[in-house]
């Protein structure tokens, strides 16, 4: 029994979350606090958690697409591709470069919307909310090319098994390059907004720091491993979709602290932007999908007069296409991380296991460690800047 | 058959020279450290080293494989249960991934054991991640690790009397006579 009045000696329990807006989704941390200070905490999940990996024992390979986009919501292309690669190496497709260069100016510009996101939100948690007006916009204008690109904007359906569903249309490119004419000017406003900023570094340099050991044994990987000084990336180590094509580096921190993984993707926005910019300057000319009847859907247009494209759209849409036996464990690089799709088919039409690893529900364990012996203000950027995504969390 | 002769096996249809070669090698140190008999069923689909192993040798195993200066396999990428019916005895399995950066070598660890005694060693000594992963492992497949220090469901409610990734229970609404089995999934 406590002495009353003894206030030094009493913690105090404090939920930040289920639906603390600087939770940036629902999930809960039971602090235990000694004044402003943490002294444990207890992370709570699977407020949202859906079932994706049994719901995707009973879809057809096309239906999943559906479940991938809705983890990640913020970088939903990366998912959708990636799940779309697993797929192709499963079957044994190869897809043409013109379609894999089109992935690659997908998923780089989903990485940099997320990384967006996640910086200038960070902002929004040190109390600076200029720098996420000036952004938002920016990735307002990535989601309206998503939007030339396959009609959606947030949970995109974009490519196909074999290829992308359509061509990148002469509007699109166009919204891609004026785009990509207007953004640098914006970014570099934002950097020479925060990146020296007294009053920021103030608030995240030396805050949740994280040793390269450490974060290798909690799983980290994507910005939050860099960070910490380990130069993994997916895209480099084990290449997918042409980007061995590309010219791009990839940027480390030293201490792992917030500042490090706040500039890290700063500077993977920048990287993301070389590589979109090689990728339209080499595009290649040719067919945006691969010669694949049995798992491409074909077009409508070819539905309507052909008999045979009749028949696929119809094999392909009530999932009767079954896939040969195997079992393939594909990784992309995620906004977060290395974002992988562990598939074992037994022969039939749905995946008879099929396993996410979500870089979000493996690293967000290390959050207690580090957000213990700070304070709340502290604890919230480490959360922010961990990039957190509560649908990919629990998925 | 030698572990060695399998892994040369055209198993898979898209593998390299320079992959299988590498596998070769990796499955040769294997050999060396764990011994001969140690690993069975060793293939490689789609390029990724893929070996049974049971699972009273796993946990040393893997505790190897990490402090092995040659490999070192400093990074559990990745490690989920799975459930086989049918497989009387060897109902439940976990399949571990794991990678080697400095290598850049992947490799799938495999263990099956019945699922009336579904005790498995656990990893949280090994590498931190290994917490949640098991979590999730217990909570969808009712592995019990042994040695974890908080083995309680993470993503379903507490209150949950089964594990709903085993292949005992329909997806689809039961009460629905339009949707069976036989026309959805499998």
């Amino acid at each position: 029994m406590p002495i009353l009045n003894d206030f030094s000696q009493e913690l105090t329990t404090l939920n930040l979350g289920p639906t603390h807006p600087a939770t940036h989704g629902i999930f809960q941390n039971i602090l235990q606090m000694d004044g402003e200070r943490i002294v444990s905490g207890v992370p709570t999940i699977g407020y949202i958690h859906r079932a994706f990996e049994k719901l995707a024992e009973r879809k057809p390979f096309y239906q999943i697409t559906t479940l991938t986009d809705r983890m990640n919501y913020c970088s939903s292309p990366i998912n959708n591709l990636g799940w779309h690669m697993t797929v192709e190496k499963l079957l044994g497709v190869t897809v043409p470069k013109r379609a894999q260069y089109i992935r690659v100016i997908m998923m780089e510009l989903a990485r940099i919307a997320d990384h967006l996101i996640c910086n200038s939100i960070l902002g929004v948690d040190t109390g600076a909310f200029t720098g996420f007006l000036y952004v938002f916009q920016e990735r307002e204008k990535i989601y309206e090319i998503y939007e030339e690109v396959c009609g959606a904007r947030l949970t995109t359906n974009m490519g196909r098994v074999g290829g992308m569903e359509r061509d990148l249309s002469p509007v699109a490119l166009q919204k891609l390059r004026d785009w990509l004419k207007s953004f640098p000017a914006v970014m570099k406003e934002f950097e020479a907004m925060f990146n020296r900023n007294r009053i920021f570094m103030d608030r995240v340099v030396n805050v949740g720091p994280i040793s390269a050991e450490k974060a290798l044994s909690y799983g980290f990987t994507g910005p939050n491993l860099r960070a910490a000084g380990v130069d993994y990336d997916v895209r480099a180590m084990n290449p997918y979709s042409s980007y061995e094509d590309f010219e791009f580096d990839i940027p480390v921190g030293t201490n792992g602290d917030t500042y490090d993984r706040f500039i890290v993707r700063n500077e993977e926005i920048w990287q993301s932007l070389r590589i979109i910019n090689q990728a339209l300057d080499k595009l290649p000319d040719g067919p945006y999908h691969a010669d694949a009847p049995h798992y491409y859907l074909p077009t409508k247009p070819e539905v309507y007069k052909n008999m045979e494209a009749l028949i696929y759209h119809f094999k392909i849409v009530m999932g009767e296409i079954d896939a040969p036996v195997g079992e393939v464990y594909h990784s992309v690089e995620g906004g977060n991380g290395e974002l992988g799709f562990y598939l074992i088919s037994d022969g039939g039409r749905t995946p008879y296991r099929l396993h996410f690893r979500r870089p979000c529900f493996i690293y967000y364990q290390a959050y207690p460690e580090m957000a213990v012996g700070t304070t709340l203000s502290d604890a919230i950027v480490i959360l922010s800047s961990m990039n957190v995504i509560a649908g990919e969390l629990d998925a | 058959m030698s572990p060695l002769d399998a892994a040369a096996a055209p198993e898979a249809p898209v593998a390299e020279d320079p992959i299988k070669a590498q596998n070769a090698q990796v499955m040769a140190l294997l050999t060396r450290l764990f011994g001969e008999g140690t690993f069975t069923d060793v293939h490689e689909p789609y390029g990724l080293l893929t070996a049974t192993t049971t699972r009273e040798r796993i946990h040393d195993i893997i505790a190897g494989l990490q402090q092995d200066q040659e490999l070192k396999f400093h990074f559990l990428t990745t490690m989920c249960g799975i459930n086989y019916p049918e497989n009387v005895g060897k109902e439940l399995g976990m399949i571990y991934h794991l990678h080697s950066m400095t290598k850049n070598i992947r490799l799938r660890l495999k263990i099956f054991f019945p699922i009336a005694d579904p005790v498995v060693p656990t990893l949280t000594d090994l590498y931190n991640t290994a917490n949640w992963m098991e979590r999730e492992a217990y909570d969808f497949f009712g592995i019990i690790f042994t040695g974890h220090p908080n083995l309680i469901r993470i993503l379903n409610v507490e209150d949950m009397d089964y594990h709903p990734m085993r292949r005992e229970y329909p997806v689809e609404d039961g009460t629905r006579e339009d949707k069976t089995d036989l026309f959805f999934g499998r």
